[in-house]
């Protein structure tokens, strides 16, 4: 109980302990102004971070996340831009598109019974190509007004909050919810968690898990709309970083990479840990470079942690 | 002997290839009781038991159901008609809780709104439910919300034994139950197969485990080369002359009827 305890609150200690640390280090860092700014950057992020949530949990990984969304943005945009349709027709085309990345990345998981690993590589290519070729490799400019509304700020007690945080909270209330308290969200841990043993109990487990991806991209969809509104253009080039900081966050707050074990809120946790750490070496002047050697520490510990916590689950502790 | 017959086979015939695993074997289990199945390797048990379970469809034989001839094409058609199987690898899910993996599939959800359109799941009905269930098949745990991970491997299977009776409503079959075992844990899981008959339920017992079919078994169906060629008293039979009677050492017939 207590190693599962640790995995659950140890990332939120360490999100409160880096905190603490860049609030001794910058004057600036625990200003309103300071903290919604990390909340603007996590975003993206952590929005794609629900759907990889889901993913992982199955024991699988989308490395296509980042792409797909870039593609979603993409066709959002241009529809918008080139076609004049009506803003949330071409969000809905958007999201669509992504829906159908992860309606193949199931298929083929659940059909040809190909590696999550394998499949998602191959569909990261395909949609960074296909996003590339409908983009002519060229940014959307001139974005309408409706695509970036969630770019927004209002104030709250003197400091702004943009819409997109918003949206993501409540993104991941929902996922939350879902997975802890319906049968469906309970059958996708049991499906990461012992997937034979889960059939043989009458769950259909093909189904849970092309659901899972296509949820997924549907999340991807919704990253693009809320990438779209933070830059103001479609990117052909977005969502490359995203690939792995998604997988990043998910494995930092503590989802386990074998399936089964974790929490969606845990990514919350995971991606703000990797924000506070970027916007905090940031302030203090320290060069990017460090920033992804601390990125890759926190990554290797997070995973260590999994491993060790799992290793002392299975001996049975009493 | 007019017992109700619950589950009941006749000259069941399946052919894999040129290999014939069962060759016209019967089978009949009665209303309430534990029937133990016993054969050599290669005797046709687990098939037998997969034709039962619907994991395999007999190439000819008839099954009846409480008297009714049915059809088996799949696993879930055994379930619909009230057959619960237990598969020797554990079909639990270890990181989930006990009242999870026992309702796993079978989840209760709220009333009205919560349920309905937010398919939110009653847990409270659950924890409920599965502690009284629980403790009715005496497997005593210390929270019914700790993970089955957290539990000895006696605990384990008395989840899954417990997870299948709770949702058989004529049949549970079970897979060697009791290998893997230690003695403690396995005589544990033995009593809760009793307290499962006892509770109206037939159970077929599949097991290498001589002693164990001995100590449980209301019956014992042998099985040879693709057959039943003796059901026996285990209250009359000694566990030597089973054992010959399954190698084929001894002919059935001079055994006390």
């Amino acid at each position: 109980m207590r190693a599962r305890l640790l995995g659950t609150l140890g990332p939120l200690l360490a999100l409160i302990a880096a905190c603490l640390f860049f609030a001794t280090r910058s004057d600036r860092f625990l200003t309103a102004d300071n903290l919604s700014i990390v909340l603007q950057q996590v975003m993206v992020v952590g929005v794609i971070a629900i759907g990889q949530t889901l993913v992982i949990l199955t024991a699988g990984v989308d490395l296509s996340c980042g792409s797909v969304m870039a593609l979603g943005g993409i066709v959002m945009t241009k529809l918008a831009v080139e076609h004049q349709l009506p803003v949330p027709l071409a969000i809905a085309a958007g999201v669509a598109a992504t829906t159908s990345f992860g309606a193949i990345n199931g298929l083929l998981v659940t059909r040809l019974r190909l590696p999550p690993f394998i499949v998602t590589l191959g569909t990261l290519n395909i949609a960074f190509a296909i996003t590339q070729l409908y983009s002519n490799a060229q940014t959307i400019t001139d974005v309408p007004a409706g695509l970036t509304t969630l770019g927004n700020a209002f104030q709250v007690g003197g400091s702004s909050v943009v819409y997109g945080a918003l949206l993501m909270l409540a993104l991941y209330a929902v996922a939350a919810f879902a997975l802890s308290q319906t049968a469906a969200g309970r059958h996708v841990y049991a499906v990461g968690n012992n997937p034979e043993g889960a059939r043989l109990t009458g769950i259909a487990t093909q189904r849970v898990l092309l659901g899972v991806y296509m949820l997924a991209g549907v999340c991807y969809g919704l990253a693009a709309l809320l990438s779209v509104a933070r830059t103001g253009v479609g990117d052909p080039n977005a969502g490359q970083a995203e690939n792995l900081e998604a997988i990043t966050a998910v494995v930092v707050g503590g989802t386990s990479l074998f399936g089964g074990r974790g929490l969606v809120l845990s990514s919350l946790v995971g991606a703000l840990i990797v924000g506070v750490f970027r916007n905090g070496l940031t302030l203090m002047g320290v060069s990017s470079v460090y920033q992804m050697l601390v990125t890759g520490v926190l990554v290797i510990l997070a995973v260590a942690t999994d491993q060790f916590s799992r290793r002392v689950a299975e001996r049975g502790e009493k | 002997m007019t017992a109700r017959m619950v589950l009941e086979a006749k000259g069941i015939v399946k052919h894999f290839g040129h290999i014939t695993a069962l060759d016209g074997t019967d089978f009949e289990l009665r209303a309430s009781e534990i029937l133990g199945i016993i054969g050599d390797n290669g005797a046709g048990k687990s098939t037998l038991i997969k034709t039962l379970s619907g994991a395999v469809v007999p190439d000819r034989g008839e099954i009846f159901v409480d008297g009714e001839r049915v059809h088996f094409r799949a696993p879930s058609d055994a379930r619909r008609a009230g057959i619960e199987t237990l598969y020797q690898e554990l079909a639990v899910a270890p990181a989930l809780s006990i009242v999870e993996n026992l309702f796993l599939g079978r989840e209760l959800r709220r009333s009205g709104f919560l349920g309905n359109v937010l398919r939110m799941l009653d847990r409270r009905r659950m924890l409920a439910e599965s502690t009284a269930y629980m403790q009715e098949l005496g497997i005593g745990v210390r929270s019914m919300k700790q993970a089955v991970e957290t539990l000895s491997g006696g605990q384990r299977q008395g989840v899954a034994v417990a997870r299948s009776a709770a949702f058989a409503r004529h049949v549970v079959i079970m897979d060697e139950p009791t290998a893997a075992l230690g003695v403690k844990e396995g005589n544990l899981v033995l009593d809760l197969i009793r307290r499962v008959r006892d509770r109206g339920l037939s159970v077929v017992l599949i097991s290498h485990n001589m002693p164990h079919v001995f100590e449980v078994a209301d019956r014992i169906h042998v099985a040879r080369l693709g057959r039943r060629v003796a059901l026996l008293d285990p209250k009359r039979v000694s566990m030597s002359d089973a054992v010959a009677v399954m190698t084929g050492a001894l002919n059935p017939g001079q055994l006390p009827a």
